[in-house]
Formats: C-alpha cells, sequence, structure tokens
C-alpha cells in the first residue's frame, strides 16, 4: 500500500556546489519529514556528488518528493528505493574502557562473533569499529553497553542500488 | 565556483577578453543579456556596481526604488507585462533581505527575476561584519538558483547561468550575491551566454504516447472543461491555444494568473475558477466527465477540498514541471513539456467539436450569477459606490486594452472578475503569495516596461499603504500610471472574513486614513478623489485622459463583501452567491 509508511534510500546524483545542501534539506524540512540519515560523498563519476538520504514516508509523498529534488537546477538525478531494492551498509564506532580487554573475556567473542574489528588498543582506551546493517549495530551496541561504552557514533546510511541508474548516459546526452 | 563549472554548462562566445573590474563585468554582463531598465537601492557593498551603472547611464537605465522590496515587484511588472527577465538590485544586509518578498512572490508565480545583490569583502563573510547577512542561506528557498561570487572571474559565467535559469523551462528568481572584493578586482572579462547547464532541463520532453492519450479522452468527453493557467501565458501559446479549444469547442475558464491569456469577449472564456471565482466554471468542475489543466498548479485557492476536486472527471494535466503531477491532483494523463509545443502537437489528433448543450449549462448558472452578484457590482443600484461599478468605468475608458495591476484583497477579485482583456499579459498580480504592496510598484515596472500601453494600478487603502512611498518614484521617473486606490477605509478581505467567520470581531481591520489626494499631490501627481456616483464617470474618464500619472481615490461602500465565494474546506460546487 502505497499509504503505508516506510524506510526509502534516496539516492540524489548533484553538482559538487555549496549550498545545495541547503536546498536539499530544506525540501525535507518545509514538510516536516524527519531525515533519518543523510550522508554526502562523491560518486563514481568524477565531479560528480552523491547524497544518500534515508527517511520514512508513504511512497506517494516519496514521489513528491522526488519531483522537488529534481526540480533543483544542480540536481542531476534523484532515486528512490526501497529496502530490498539496495544493499546497504551503516559503520559505528564504539570507544571503550581498555582494561575490559583483559578483564571481560567475553567482549573477545562479541567482537568477535559480530564480525566487528578493533582499530587501535591504548593503555586507557580501545576502539571497536563495525560495518553492517542497522539491526547488527543496534545489536552490538545492547551486547556492548553491559561492559560500560565511553563514547558511542553511527553513521549513516550508505548504498548502491541493484539495478542501474544511468547517471554517465544522461550526462553524455547534454555533452551531444 | 568550481573549476568543473566549465564543463557543466554550454555557452556561446560573444565577446573577447578585455581586462575591467568585476563591477564593470556586472553591467556589461547585463547589456550582454539585453537589459535596458533595472530597479535598485544604492549602499556599501553594491557601489562599485553603481559607480559602474553612473558611466554607463546612457545604456542602462537604473531606477532608484523607495525601498528595495518595490525594486524586486517593479522588475516583477516588468517581467510580467514584457516576458523578459526583470533585474533588481540592492546592497547587502538590509538592501538584500528587503528583496526577499518580492522574490518569493516570484517564485510562487513563476516571474523570471535575476536579483543582484553586494555583499561584504569575502574575507570579512561570516564575521557578521557591518551589513552581512547570508543572503544566499535566506533566498535558498524562495529562489529557482542561487549563487555567492567570491571571484570576479566568476562573473561572467554566473552571470550567465543566472539569465538563463530564471528565463528558462519555469521561469523563477535567480539571486546573485558578490562580494565587495569581487567587484573591485579585476580580470580579463569575456561573455559567452549560458544555451544549457547540464543538471537542468528546463522543458522535459513530450511523449508522443501522452499526447495520443489527451486527444482519445478529449475526443471521447461529453462534457470537457478547460482550467488554464499562466503557463499558457509564459510559454506564448496564446493561439495555440485558443486553436484548441475552439476546434474541440471546449468551455475555458482561467485562473487568476491565467487571466488575459484569451481576451474576456471570447465565447468560449467562461470566466474564473477558484475561491471567488465565476459560478458556472466552479459549479460545474463536479460535473465535467473531463478536467483539462493547460499551465497550472490547482492551487487550494482554486480547488477547495481536494477530497470533493472533480472526483468524477478524468484529469489531463498539460505541464511544464514534472513535480506538479499528481502533486496535488491526479492526472489520467500528464502531457509533459511545453505548452505551446503540446497544444500544437496536439490540435491535428483533436476532432471538431461544439458541446452545444454543455455550453447552455454555463450560460444559465451565470444567468444565476448575473442576478444575484455581478448586476449588482456592476450597475448598482444602492447609494454606495461599489469596487464593481470602477471597474465598469475603467473597462468603458479603456476598451479594454489597458493593463490592470491589482494588489491584493476585496479589489483585486473584484478586479480580477470584472476587468476586461483584449490582450495577453495584461493581468499582473500577486497570485500565489498574495502580497499586499505588489500592485504600485509593479505597476511602475509594467509601464517602464511597455510605455504605450495603459497601464492601471488598482489597490485597497490598505495595501496601497504598505507601499505609497513609490509615488516618488512614479514621480521621478515621469512614469505615467494611473493609479486607483478604492478606498473602504477597511482591510477589506480580512474583514470580510471577520464578518462571516468570526461573528463580525474585525480585529485591527479598520483604517483610519490619511488624505491620499494631499499625499499624491505632495509628489506632484494629479489626483482626485470620488465619493459620489455621478462623478465616477468623469473622473476616470479624466483619469485615463492624462498623459502624465495620475491618482484617483474611489470611496467606495464600506462593508460589501466579494461573492460568490467559496469558504476554505468547502468543496467548489458548494460556492456561496450570499
Amino acid at each position: 500500500m502505497s499509504t503505508d509508511k516506510q524506510l526509502f534510500t534516496v539516492s540524489v546524483y548533484t553538482e559538487n556546489n555549496i549550498g545545495l545542501l541547503n536546498r536539499i534539506s530544506a525540501i525535507f524540512q518545509r514538510r516536516h519529514i524527519n531525515i533519518e540519515s543523510l550522508n554526502t560523498s562523491p560518486s563514481e563519476i568524477e565531479s560528480v556528488s552523491r547524497f544518500t538520504i534515508v527517511v520514512n514516508m508513504t511512497e506517494d509523498n516519496m514521489k513528491k518528493i522526488i519531483g522537488q529534488i529534481e526540480k533543483q537546477v544542480e540536481v542531476i538525478k534523484a532515486f528512490y528505493h526501497t529496502e530490498e531494492e539496495i544493499i546497504y551498509q551503516e559503520s559505528c564506532i564504539f570507544k571503550m574502557k581498555s582494561g575490559l580487554l583483559f578483564d571481560e573475556r567475553e567482549i573477545q567473542n562479541i567482537i568477535k562473533e559480530s564480525n566487528a574489528r578493533i582499530v587501535t588498543v591504548n593503555r586507557d582506551f580501545f576502539v571497536i569499529e563495525k560495518s553492517g546493517r542497522k539491526e547488527e549495530i543496534e545489536l552490538l551496541y545492547r551486547e556492548l553497553s553491559a561492559f560500560g561504552i565511553m563514547q558511542f557514533t553511527r553513521s549513516g546510511r550508505i548504498a548502491v542500488s541493484k539495478e542501474e541508474m544511468k547517471i554517465s548516459t544522461m550526462l553524455e546526452a547534454f555533452q551531444a | 565556483m568550481k573549476e568543473t563549472q566549465t564543463i557543466q554548462n554550454k555557452k556561446e562566445s560573444t565577446t573577447t577578453a578585455v581586462r575591467i573590474s568585476g563591477s564593470e563585468a556586472v553591467v556589461r554582463c547585463l547589456l550582454e543579456e539585453g537589459v535596458k531598465v533595472l530597479y535598485g537601492y544604492p549602499g556599501g557593498a553594491i557601489m562599485p556596481v553603481y559607480d559602474e551603472l553612473y558611466k554607463y547611464q546612457d545604456k542602462i537605465h537604473h531606477v532608484l526604488a523607495r525601498h528595495e522590496q518595490c525594486a524586486a515587484h517593479a522588475a516583477q511588472g516588468y517581467a510580467r507585462i514584457s516576458g523578459e527577465v526583470g533585474v533588481a538590485i540592492a546592497t547587502s544586509g538590509p538592501g538584500a533581505t528587503n528583496l526577499i518578498t518580492g522574490i518569493a512572490d516570484a517564485q510562487i508565480d513563476s516571474t523570471p527575476l535575476v536579483c543582484i545583490t553586494g555583499q561584504v569583502a569575502s574575507h570579512l563573510l561570516g564575521s557578521d561584519a557591518f551589513q552581512e547577512t547570508d543572503i544566499v542561506g535566506i533566498s535558498t528557498p524562495v529562489t529557482k538558483w542561487n549563487c555567492q561570487i567570491t571571484k570576479a572571474s566568476d562573473i561572467p559565467e554566473v552571470l550567465a547561468k543566472a539569465f538563463y535559469i530564471a528565463k528558462s523551462g519555469r521561469p523563477g528568481p535567480v539571486l546573485i550575491d558578490i562580494t565587495k572584493d569581487a567587484q573591485f578586482e579585476e580580470f580579463d572579462f569575456a561573455y559567452k551566454k549560458c544555451k544549457g547547464v547540464r543538471s537542468y532541463n528546463p522543458i522535459p520532453k513530450t511523449e508522443k504516447s501522452s499526447l495520443e492519450a489527451a486527444a482519445k479522452l478529449i475526443n471521447a468527453a461529453k462534457k470537457p472543461l478547460v482550467v488554464w493557467g499562466q503557463g499558457v501565458i509564459l510559454s506564448e501559446a496564446e493561439e495555440a491555444f485558443k486553436a484548441v479549444i475552439e476546434k474541440a469547442g471546449i468551455p475555458s475558464a482561467w485562473t487568476i494568473l491565467g487571466a488575459s491569456a484569451i481576451p474576456t469577449s471570447h465565447p468560449l472564456n467562461i470566466g474564473m475558477v477558484g475561491m471567488h471565482g465565476n459560478y458556472a466554471p466552479n459549479v460545474l468542475t463536479n460535473e465535467c466527465d473531463l478536467l483539462i489543466a493547460i499551465g497550472m498548479r490547482f492551487d487550494d485557492r482554486v480547488t477547495g477540498n481536494l477530497a470533493t476536486y472533480a472526483k468524477q472527471a478524468k484529469v489531463i494535466h498539460f505541464e511544464i514541471d514534472p513535480a506538479e503531477i499528481n502533486k496535488n491532483v491526479k492526472a489520467d494523463v500528464a502531457v509533459l513539456g511545453d505548452a505551446k509545443a503540446s497544444l500544437e502537437a496536439i490540435l491535428p489528433l483533436i476532432n471538431k467539436n461544439t458541446h452545444a448543450e454543455w455550453h447552455q449549462k454555463f450560460k444559465d448558472l451565470y444567468a444565476v450569477e448575473y442576478e444575484k452578484v455581478i448586476k449588482n457590482d456592476l450597475h448598482p443600484t444602492k447609494e454606495g459606490l461599489t469596487m464593481g461599478e470602477v471597474l465598469n468605468q475603467i473597462n468603458i475608458q479603456s476598451k479594454g486594452e489597458a493593463a490592470i495591476v491589482s494588489d491584493v484583497g476585496q479589489h483585486q477579485m473584484i478586479a480580477c472578475r470584472y476587468a476586461e482583456f483584449n490582450q495577453t499579459k495584461s493581468n499582473i498580480t500577486s497570485g500565489g503569495l498574495g502580497t499586499m504592496g505588489f500592485g504600485l510598484p509593479a505597476a511602475i515596472g509594467a509601464k517602464m516596461a511597455r510605455p504605450e500601453r495603459e497601464v492601471v494600478s488598482i489597490s485597497g487603502d490598505g495595501g496601497y499603504q504598505m507601499t505609497i512611498q513609490e509615488l516618488g518614484t512614479i514621480f521621478q521617473q515621469k512614469a505615467a500610471v494611473k493609479v486607483v486606490v478604492l478606498n473602504n477605509d477597511f482591510l477589506g478581505m480580512v474583514r470580510q472574513w471577520q464578518q462571516l467567520f468570526f461573528d463580525k470581531r474585525y480585529a485591527s481591520t479598520e483604517m483610519v486614513n490619511p488624505n491620499f489626494v494631499a499625499i499624491a499631490e505632495g509628489y506632484y501627481i494629479r489626483a482626485r478623489k470620488v465619493t459620489k456616483r455621478e462623478e465616477l464617470a468623469e473622473a476616470v474618464a479624466e483619469m485615463m485622459a492624462s498623459k502624465e500619472a495620475y491618482f484617483l481615490e474611489v470611496c467606495v461602500e464600506k462593508e460589501d463583501n466579494v461573492f460568490p465565494m467559496i469558504p476554505t474546506g468547502a468543496s467548489v460546487s458548494d460556492i456561496r452567491l450570499e
């Protein structure tokens, strides 16, 4: 049902210009839509940026928002995808007390089983990094929180679509 | 700006390089774009550009407004009557923020504007310097595009892009903010007009299948209704539009910004839709079997309650902006593209028809509206003057050739309902934003763009006083604008709502007004006040005969209401006649 809210991952290919982030976030803000996560990065095409935005909304509204995003002059193309249509990852980092590594043997098992890795260890603290789906990261958070987390942060989602998005073809068509 | 800019835009070289300052480059860019008039107000951060405007004053005419908001509105009036890009210029800080109302108005009414603002020197950006404001941030939601320039060498390319974006596709306002150091900096200037921006597709491709599907629906319809908007005027599709509705014999109604695209007297022109529109097209919107929307966006003032809007009808939407498709009303067939091209392409696909029976329904309902509303508005028998009879006199004197520039409120609805138009681009008003104070400055811009045309500004006593200082601009520019104020000593539209929906609690809507004639005369503008019906025709005749600016105040009935009216949240077919 297109009237039910669901998670969509929006991919926006844009020129790399100052102020465009403002323009795009304003589209959501004006309609009182909360952005679950937002990531900007270079794309597979030189000089083209890519936004990855996760929102929870109805498909009808999603289509309208895509129209508003594409209307922006410096947006090349915007797409939206459901969870099934993409491969996605998030990343997180935990900072924890070094003593735990020696006192709590279970931590080593948690790190191993969750496919996380230790980035660095020093006298006072060590850092765990984990990439994966949101649920995996949440599970790891719950498991580690029992031992006391000094700092935690999680990145926005990054995603690639299973289907082709054909941006290069569009840009070549302009040059022609 | 990035180095990559060069591969993002298509350009056409028109000049060879010369070494000049950024500020001179700004003026030369304007000349390259064919700008003859611009509206603005000087100040610290834009002074280098003004210095160049002084040097180039034989080639480009700068009009000193009395407030930056009015510079923007004048540029809008210029653009709306001419179809060209309007240009406004202001300094940083308050100069720039004062433009915002005009920019927001241009954005929602799709008016091509290029606004240039000065900015503090680039090394001061973000330091809360004197008259520093983040105008690019502030203007982002109300511009089609905006950009800050900190290097003189970016000026030609960015300004070329600004004009291209403002005018192409669905037009809109663009703001370019230029730091003071970039204005002083010298560089090798060469101008290339912008021919395309790779991330921007101004006119979406029209699918042949959509035209065929639309023609099929039109040919099968028994009770078709066209509602057209400003898109017809913006794409200069008037002739193509007329050819289509005449061939298919479709009754056609307009939105407030669509008015004047075809003459008022055209037999297929059945009036205005929306909150204070005509009775027949509103009621029959909920009876037609096919609604053909052309270059309009189903604004809430047009549709009333969407849940009960044309639910029985199939909908065809001719539209240049893909974001408008299915935004408010679901289209069974969307014809994307430029209105003119689409209408020309569909003409051979549609069958000749007359729909005589269906037309009769409009005539019958018009008769009801005439009896209940129009007759009393245009030919009142009661003592007090009505706004409608003033419009009637203007129609008689102008023979439908005047451009009517209205402000916002009751008089605006009356002007749009009753003004007669023989020429396109003649109804200039603030539709989407509803900006009180728009009328007078927009009329100045309109008159300067088309000095050969009669331009009549019609305002209420409320909106008039929001930008009344522009009488100074009229005087200084010798702009022969005819200024009519329909004075009811009230903020009439709000008062009407208070009467109808707030039990007559007239909170802050009564106006204690000044001597308007004396104010106009203070600006050396010929002025007259009319309080009696016997004087009206002669006073309007005198105003229209004047070769110079003329101010006419007409004291109208204080508590008249505008009808018909669709109350907020009601269905178009529940339109009230009283």
